[in-house]
This record gives structure tokens, C-alpha cells and sequence, in this order.
């Protein structure tokens, strides 16, 4: 079961990491999102492994681990700020500059 | 409470106060400004005075403030007795410079701004000299740096001087900087930062391991400031300045700095080979080259700067050389040369003043027109060149005799004699020539002025210093031997030893060497006239200056180069280079903690293979067609309901519920943007930036994964005892993720939901919520099925936030995910209806729900002011309502509102926003 989380973990970081490395604007909000899947999943999971635990007191003898789970919880909303943000700027870029290359113009490198 | 307490940190506070009155009187008349810069010196004078006599008793009256006592920093100031020469120097010169600027500058000039820079100077120098703390003293160190800067480049229409007041800031800041380290280690070596304690302590600093690194760094701080060579060029650069800086700056107090601090550090640093090797070397080097270099300098300024870095390097070879009286010769010629110099650089900035020329090519026989003048200088120069009878003559007598009794060199020790001969011989050529080919030597040569004397004033403080140097050189028993005394005991950290002060000791070598230096003198002088055309000399290409500029302008171009390549404009090269250096980072960092793993692993379940097998599938469909972005859109919006659903098998609920809803909305979000980028990407990377994109994210994934895999398959040490065992009793909810958020850690959830607003607000900024919808907005083909199930759903949504906000506390739920829900439930009206149609339903102005929810989360914090706890703390109780029986009732539950509100303001902002634009000429986007 590690391996499987792990590797989960490791693609969508390479997914990430690649699609934000695309020349325009919207593969690169895509690769943000991979971007923070892979990062709350890899924080979530710091904190083990754990079935059928919730960490919700009286129901069960152990629980899992919950600081983990606030951030990551907190970090999937602000992502989601983030995400906007950038598409918000991608539009403005799109309608100021006629083109939706990151770097503002056709075909520079 | 003595005196002391309070004059000691007033002497040094006043410059930097005292500075504002020349500033508020600029527009008075130049003596009013004159005055009202003077009386900073004259107070720092009388407030000096009366612990004088505690002084020359061996005293040292000390206070100390504390500053930032966590690092050591005290405000720690103490007057002994090589602190209170400076301390009368700098102020006493100080009125004189004041006194002659008056008359140097011309009306035209900002006046006012002059002595502002001067008074906050003399402040720093002041607090060197003064400072017990060795950071204290690095403070003011610095200050001097930057006050002399604005000396130096005072005539800032002046190329020469911006350039020079440039280099001497980057020689003498970057000095001071070495000399931060070297403070920072002595300081560690010694355990205190208090330099009375630290030179106490001088045997164990001089065996500890660090006592080389720390006396390099400190030196090197030292020989900037005292312009040793090789840094010394940047003194001649700063005769750019006007001449009253330059008289200041290279008499009494800058340069002297660094001769301060090697003196002050005397007792805790000298005594090894390692101190006689390098102060002694550097200083004899510096000697013997300013000396020579000083002969054939046509400028006068330029003449004397060089005759200035060689009287440095003879102090600073005489503070080398490890004996007693050599020390005490260190000090005494600190006060000559301050004397002698000053006076000598005031005469040389009277003769630019009234001939308009300072190049002794052209000037020559100004005896005639200016004898007053010419009087004092000559015997100002005669002191410089250490001519019986005047002060300069007595100091140097003692570097003779100290020359001759060294006894480190061994076999070799002749060199030294040598050495200290051949500078006095061009010592005294340079005075030579600057006397003959100034006042005499033929007529001047195409002046611009006919030569004539200064104002009555503007002699006054020539005529003061020439006379001390007279004194002192007739009468040295009498006038320094007290302040000798005391001074240099505190040189050696012991009393100081017997000296004899006279002008005659007889017929012995160190006369001898005088006379041989006289005699050398006079005729290296004749014979470089007569025989090398002393006049026609050109300076070589390797002067320091020059090799400064060079070093400079090629490190300004290869930054340049070094940016042109790294910031070529390409946000994709820029991204790539970021994930390239991290992962080298990373990758070093990590490949140390390698490490076999620890626990037994979970066995693979048949859920979590099918999910991981959707997520890669998924995955990989993004990334393929990712050109094609309607699919790669709908894969990603699969890989995020897996990651939600990952976090559900793994016991968290509360993830699980707001990533699903945040998936939703991001979709939405996603597919409205959609509407104004173009539909396909064409391929336009090259196939080998795809090759290393392909690396980079490959690499990534390996680290990434790696990484999680090393904290799967450790054991897990969890710091959540302390909320599972109080978030029921302490924070009154049994829904510990929930009370975390809004209540151990209400504060991080309060900034985080304003970064969420503040994103929203951006959002709203950058695309113009106010504008009104527009045509075309509402959909091409509206669906009334969805219409009217979305009206239906609407209310049905809404009550499901309500309840999911309500069990928050308790069960999975709470203010985030509630206010995701009921977000993107009027997501979906907007969605089904269109624009305008919602927009003439749903009055809500989201700012003001956003603002408004920010606004009763702060308040809910705050109210526990009223209550005399810390912000945010909160209070529950289980309060008993008839008909509905206990009611758990927490302030966090407020707090939680305050967080629904934010969330729904956001993503209602955002999502209006963007759906309020119309793309500008394309047609609405249509699925195919």
C-alpha cells in the first residue's frame, strides 16, 4: 500500500511539474492542480495510513492523526484561491495581450 | 547615578541630534550655520571636561545599556584613556574644520547639508571610540562608512567625487563587514561582547583556534579603513571631496579608525608572530610604498594622501612591533600626524582657494603673493618630515630607536632600520617638494587667479595646529605627556612604561638615522629635478585605482551576462531552472538520509488498486492531451474525485467533503475560463525542451515519491495527543479536525480565509466586477430542465450547508466545507439561468458577505479581549433551553460563521466575475 501511495504521489508531481512547464496559460493552471493534489496527499499522508479511523472523539478507540488533516483542509481551499487567481490573471493576460503564451507574446522562447 | 551615566551617552546621541540644527538654520546666514554646527563639538568639549580629571587618575568611567542583551548587543560606552584622546580629537579638530569650511565653501553651495553630513561623522567616530561592546563599535563603524560617503561625495555634480565616495564605501564597507565577522568570533572566543571584559582576557584569546580567522577578518576591517595597502587607493580617490572633508577624514578620524581599533584590541590580540607579521608587515609595506608614491604625485591633495597612507603604515608597524614603547610611539604620532596633517591639507585647500590650481606643475613662487600662508605651511611640512624642534621630529626619533630593537626579524632584522630610513628619506623629499614647488621654484603658470591670501578666519585653525605642533615639539614634557601616558597605558592594558620625552638624547643611531633622512631627503629631491624632470612623470597603468575600476566594471558586466543568459524573458526557462535547482537541492540533501525502512508495510487492497489504476489512467490522459484542453480538463477533474476519495479510505471525512466540493467549483471555474482561451493548444515546444521537461518531471515524481515513501516507512510520532485528549473538554466539539481549525489553531484559519478574500478581491480588481453583463452571456441553448431542478435544488443545497455547518463541531462538516456547498449551489443557478438572470434574483453583494464574514471573525477574536484572554480564545458551555433541551453553544461556533461567510463571498466573487465576461468576438463556446 506505500509503494501504491507513493508512486500516486510521485505522478502527479511529474504530471505537475510538467504541464506547469507548458508554454501557455491554461495546461499550466492544469499543472497547479496536479501540483496540489500531490502536495496535500503527501502532507495528508505524513500523518499515516489509517482505515476507518476519523478523528472524531467517541466514536472509536483510535483515530487518526488530525493536525494534518486541518492544514491540508485549509490548503485545498487556499489552492483553490490560487487556482483563480491565476486564471483570473490568464483571462486579463488573454484580453490585454491577444495571446495566452505565459510569457505574453506569440512564439518567444 | 554619576555623571558620567548621562554625558557619556549624551556625547555620543548629540551629533545625530545636533545634526538637525545646521539643517533647520540652511537658510541663515553661513556664520549663524557655521556657529550652529560648532556647538555640537563644543558641548561634546564641556561635556568631556569634568570626567577628565578621573581619567588621567587611571579611571574609566563606563555605562552600560541594555540593547538587544539576547545577542550580546549592549549599549555600552567607556572612556579611558585611548578613548579619551579621540574623544578630545575628533570634536577638538572638529571646530577647527567647522571654522575653516566656513570660509572654504562658497555661498552658492548647500552649506546646511554640509555640516549635517559632518556633525553625523563626527557622532560615529564618536561612538567608536567610546564603544565597550565590540558590535556596538562595528554599528558606528559602519555609520562612518556611510556619513564619509556623503562627505566624500558631497559635490555630487562632480564625476570624481561620486566615484570616489563609491570606492570608498565599497573598500571600507566591505572592510567593515570582515570586521562584523571577525567581532562576531572574538566575541565567541571570549563568551562577551564587552571589550573591557574581552581585553582581560587575552591569553585565552590568543590560544584559541579561532584566534587566526578572527584576527585576519578583524585586520582586514582595520587595514580598509586605514587605508593599508593594497586597499589603499581609494584614500587618493577620496581627495575628491572638498578640502575640509579630506582634512577631517585623513587627519584625526576616519583613517584613524582602523589605527583605533588596532590599538584598542592591543592588549586581547598582540603579542604573537602572527600579530608582529601581519600589522608589522602590512604597515612597513604601506610605509615604505606611500612614501615613495607620495614624491611623484603633481597634486597637492594627491601628494599629501600618499604622505598620509605612509604615516598610517608607520603607526600601524609601530603598533606591530610588540614592544611596550613602540606603543607608546604609535599614540604619540597619532596625535603629531593629526596635527601636522590637518594643518597641512587646510593649506593645501587655501591654495586651490586662492590660486584656482592645486597641481604643482603650475604653481611655484607663491611666497610673494601669500607669506603668511607659506609660513605655516612650511612649518607644518617641516613637521611631516620630522625636522628638529616640531612634534613630528620627537615621534619619529622613537620609530627609529624602536626599529633598531626588534627582535623578531633575527638575522634579517637590519631590514627594518633600512626599511624605516629609506621612507624617512622620501618623507622628507616629498615635504621638500612640497614647499619648494609650491612657494618657490620660479614663478606660477597660467593661473586662473593671481594668488592672494585667504580671509583673516580662514588661517585661525592653521595657525592653531601649526602652533601645537610647535609646542609639542619644543615643550613634549609638559603639553603630552600626560595624555601620552594615559592613552598608551591603555594601549598595553598595563601602565606605561618609562619614556623619555626630549628633543636631544645625544649622539646616537636614531639621530643619525634622522640626519641621514634630512640630508637623503633633500638631495633624492634636487636629484629627481634636475635629473629624472620631475614634472614630466606619468603615472603607470597598474595604479590600485585603476585595477578597482577594472574589477569593478567587469564584475558589473558579468552580472550583466550572468542575467542576460538567466532572465532571457522566458517565464518557461525561468520555471525550469526554479524545479532544476531545487531538485539538486533536494536531491543532494536527501541522498544523506537514506536509510533502510523500519515497519512492516500495509497489504495492497482491491479499492485502493482500482483507484490508484483510475488516478494513473486519469492522469496520464491530462497529460497526453493536454493540448486538447476540454479532455484534459475532464481527466483532471477524475484524478481530483480519486484524491477525494483517497482521502476518505483513509479516515478523513472532513478532506474528503471539501475536496470533493472544491473539485466542483475549480471545474466550473475551469470550463468558464475556457470561454476565453482558444480550445487546442498547437504544439510549439521543441522536442528537446519536451526531452528536458520530460526529465524535470520525471525527476520530480522520483523525489517526490521517494520522499513520501521515506515517511510511510518510518515510524510515525505524532505532536495531535494534545488536541485528540482536550478537543472535547477544551474546545467543547468532538470533531477534532473542525475545533483545530476554529479554535487551537483559530489564528493560522483567520489568516488563511484573508489570503482566500484577498485572492477573491484580486480576482474581482483584476476583471472588473462593476461592469455590467453584457450580451451574449446567458446560454446559447438553455436547458430548462436544468433551470428548473437547479431552482428546485437550490433551497434543498442550502439547507444541507446549514445542516453540514451545524454538525461541524461535532461530525464531519464545519464553515469551509458548508460554505463550499452553498457556493457552489448558486454556482449551479448561475449556471443553469445564466448571468443576468441570476444576477436580477441574487441582490447579494458578495464583497460585502465576503468582507462582512472576514469582519465577524476578527470581531469573534477580539471579543475575547473583553474578557481579558488572548485574541481568539474561546469559550463553550452546554446551556439548558426549554422545549429544546442542552444546546452545545462554543464562540468558536461564531468564528465558523464568520468562515462560511468568507468562503461563499469568494467563490461566489470569483465565479460571477468570470462569468460576467463575455468573450470579446468569439462566439459563446459550444460542446462538440
Amino acid at each position: 500500500m506505500e509503494a501504491l501511495v507513493a508512486s500516486v504521489i510521485g505522478i502527479l508531481f511529474a504530471a505537475g511539474v510538467y504541464l506547469v512547464l507548458r508554454a501557455r496559460t491554461f495546461p499550466v493552471a492544469l499543472g497547479l492542480t496536479f501540483l496540489s493534489y500531490g502536495v496535500n496527499l503527501m502532507l495528508f499522508v505524513a500523518g499515516g495510513m489509517v482505515f476507518d479511523r476519523p478523528p472524531i472523539i467517541g466514536t472509536r478507540e483510535a483515530y487518526s492523526d488530525p493536525l494534518p488533516q486541518a492544514l491540508v483542509l485549509t490548503a485545498i481551499v487556499i489552492g483553490f484561491g490560487m487556482i483563480a487567481f491565476f486564471l483570473a490573471l490568464a483571462v486579463g493576460a488573454k484580453g490585454d495581450l491577444g495571446t495566452d503564451h505565459v510569457d505574453g507574446r506569440e512564439g518567444s522562447r | 547615578m554619576t555623571f558620567a551615566d548621562i554625558a557619556l551617552p549624551v556625547i555620543v546621541a548629540l551629533p545625530f541630534i545636533g545634526a538637525v540644527l545646521p539643517a533647520l538654520a540652511a537658510r541663515a546666514s553661513a556664520n549663524r550655520i557655521a556657529w550652529a554646527a560648532a556647538a555640537v563639538p563644543l558641548a561634546i568639549l564641556a561635556l568631556l571636561a569634568p570626567m577628565l580629571p578621573e581619567v588621567f587618575a587611571g579611571g574609566a568611567p563606563r555605562i552600560s545599556l541594555e540593547w538587544l542583551p539576547a545577542l550580546g548587543l549592549n549599549f555600552s560606552l567607556r572612556l579611558d584613556g585611548l578613548a579619551m584622546l579621540f574623544a578630545l580629537l575628533i570634536p577638538a579638530i572638529g571646530i577647527l574644520i567647522i571654522l575653516y569650511a566656513r570660509y572654504y565653501l562658497s555661498s552658492d553651495e548647500p552649506m546646511g547639508r554640509f555640516f549635517v553630513a559632518l556633525l553625523l561623522f563626527m557622532g560615529a567616530m564618536m561612538g567608536i571610540v567610546l564603544s565597550d561592546n565590540l558590535l556596538l563599535l562595528v554599528i558606528f563603524w559602519e555609520l562612518t562608512s556611510l556619513t564619509s560617503f556623503l562627505l566624500i561625495g558631497y559635490w555630487s555634480d562632480r564625476t570624481d567625487s561620486r566615484e570616489g565616495a563609491r570606492m570608498a564605501l565599497a573598500v571600507t564597507g566591505t572592510g567593515g563587514l570582515a570586521l562584523l565577522g571577525g567581532a562576531v568570533l572574538l566575541g565567541h572566543i571570549a563568551g562577551t561582547y564587552e571589550i573591557s571584559e574581552i581585553l582581560a582576557m587575552g591569553d585565552l584569546i590568543r590560544a584559541s583556534d579561532l584566534y587566526m580567522p578572527a584576527l585576519l577578518l578583524i585586520l582586514a576591517g582595520a587595514f580598509t579603513k586605514s587605508a593599508q595597502f593594497p586597499f589603499h587607493f581609494w584614500l587618493p580617490a577620496a581627495m575628491a571631496a572638498p578640502t575640509p572633508v579630506s582634512a577631517y577624514l585623513h587627519s584625526a578620524t576616519m583613517v584613524k579608525a582602523g589605527l583605533f581599533l588596532v590599538a584598542r584590541l592591543h592588549p586581547a590580540l598582540a603579542g604573537t608572530d602572527a600579530w608582529f607579521f601581519l600589522v608589522g608587515g602590512f604597515g612597513l609595506v604601506t610605509l615604505v610604498f606611500g612614501a615613495y608614491a607620495a614624491m611623484f604625485k603633481h597634486d597637492l591633495k594627491g601628494l599629501l594622501a600618499y604622505s598620509t597612507i605612509s604615516h598610517l603604515g608607520l603607526i600601524m608597524l609601530l603598533l606591530g612591533m610588540n614592544t611596550e614603547l613602540a606603543a607608546v610611539a604609535a599614540v604619540f604620532h597619532i596625535i603629531n600626524h593629526a596635527t601636522f596633517k590637518a594643518s597641512l591639507f587646510m593649506a593645501a585647500g587655501i591654495i586651490d582657494h586662492e590660486t584656482g590650481s592645486r597641481d604643482m606643475r603650475r604653481l611655484g613662487g607663491l611666497w610673494r603673493y601669500m607669506p603668511h600662508t607659506a609660513v605655516l605651511a612650511i612649518i607644518a611640512a617641516a613637521s611631516m618630515a620630522g625636522v628638529p624642534l616640531l612634534n613630528g621630529f620627537l615621534s619619529k626619533e622613537m620609530f627609529f630607536a624602536e626599529a633598531l630593537h626588534v627582535k623578531e626579524l633575527g638575522a634579517v632584522g637590519w631590514i627594518l632600520p633600512l626599511a624605516a630610513t629609506a621612507a624617512g628619506v622620501f618623507s622628507v623629499a616629498y615635504s621638500v617638494r612640497f614647499i619648494h614647488d609650491v612657494f618657490f621654484n620660479g614663478e606660477p603658470k597660467a593661473l586662473q587667479k593671481t594668488p592672494h591670501e585667504p580671509p583673516r578666519w580662514m588661517k585661525i585653525p592653521v595657525e592653531i595646529l601649526v602652533a601645537i605642533c610647535l609646542l609639542v615639539g619644543v615643550l613634549p614634557q609638559l603639553i603630552v605627556r600626560p595624555i601620552l601616558d594615559v592613552a598608551s597605558g591603555a594601549v598595553l592594558g598595563v601602565p606605561a612604561p618609562d619614556y623619555s620625552l626630549a628633543i636631544w638624547h645625544g649622539f646616537n643611531l636614531p639621530l643619525l638615522m634622522s640626519v641621514v633622512a634630512l640630508a637623503g631627503g633633500v638631495a633624492v629631491y634636487m636629484s629627481l629635478q634636475k635629473l629624472y624632470r620631475l614634472h614630466a612623470h606619468e603615472t603607470g597603468p597598474w595604479t590600485g585605482h585603476r585595477i578597482f575600476h577594472g574589477l569593478h566594471t567587469g564584475l558589473l558586466r558579468s552580472c550583466a551576462a550572468a542575467s542576460a543568459w538567466l532572465a532571457n524573458g522566458s517565464l518557461q526557462r525561468y520555471v525550469a531552472v526554479l524545479v532544476g535547482v531545487s531538485l539538486l537541492v533536494g536531491f543532494v540533501a536527501f541522498a544523506q538520509q537514506i536509510d533502510p525502512q523500519q515497519q512492516t508495510l500495509l497489504p495492497v487492497t482491491a479499492p485502493a488498486a482500482a483507484g490508484w489504476l483510475v488516478l494513473v489512467i486519469a492522469t496520464f490522459v491530462a497529460v497526453r492531451r493536454h493540448r486538447s484542453r476540454f479532455t484534459a480538463l475532464i481527466a483532471t477533474g477524475a484524478v481530483g474525485l480519486v484524491v477525494s476519495a483517497i482521502f476518505a479510505y483513509f479516515s478523513a471525512p472532513d478532506l474528503a467533503l471539501t475536496q470533493l466540493v472544491v473539485e466542483t467549483a475549480s471545474v466550473i471555474l475551469l470550463v468558464l475560463v475556457l470561454r476565453f482561451l482558444p480550445q487546442m493548444s498547437s504544439l510549439e515546444t521543441l522536442l528537446r525542451q519536451r526531452v528536458r521537461d520530460i526529465g524535470l518531471a520525471a525527476l520530480s515524481g522520483v523525489g517526490a515519491g521517494g520522499i513520501a515513501w521515506w515517511l510511510l516507512t518510518r515510524p510515525h510520532h505524532s505532536i495531535s495527543e494534545y488536541f485528540l485528549a482536550n478537543s472535547a473538554t477544551l474546545g467543547g466539539g468532538t470533531n477534532v479536525v473542525n475545533v483545530i481549525l476554529v479554535d487551537f489553531r483559530g489564528f493560522d484559519t483567520l489568516g488563511e480565509v484573508t489570503v482566500l478574500a484577498v485572492a477573491a478581491l484580486g480576482v474581482m480588481a483584476m476583471l472588473g466586477a462593476g461592469s455590467a453583463p453584457r450580451e451574449g452571456t446567458t446560454p446559447a441553448s438553455r436547458s430548462v430542465m436544468l433551470a428548473k431542478s437547479a431552482q428546485i435544488l437550490l433551497p434543498a443545497a442550502l439547507l444541507t450547508a446549514l445542516y453540514i455547518f451545524l454538525r461541524g463541531h461535532n461530525l464531519p462538516g464545519g464553515g469551509f466545507i458548508a460554505g463550499l456547498v452553498a457556493g457552489a449551489s448558486g454556482v449551479l443557478l448561475y449556471v443553469a439561468n445564466g448571468i443576468a438572470w441570476s444576477e436580477a434574483r441574487l441582490r447579494f453583494a458578495y464583497r460585502s458577505l465576503l468582507t462582512g464574514g472576514l469582519g465577524i471573525a476578527f470581531l469573534t477574536g477580539a471579543g475575547s479581549w473583553l474578557f481579558g484572554a488572548p485574541f481568539l480564545t474561546s469559550w463553550h458551555s452546554h446551556p439548558h433551553i426549554p422545549l429544546l433541551g442542552e444546546i452545545p453553544l462554543a464562540t468558536a461556533v461564531a468564528f465558523d460563521v464568520g468562515i462560511f461567510l468568507t468562503v461563499v463571498g469568494t467563490i461566489m466573487l470569483v465565479l460571477s466575475t468570470l462569468g460576467r465576461l463575455s468573450p470579446e468576438g468569439d462566439e459563446p463556446w459550444k460542446p462538440s
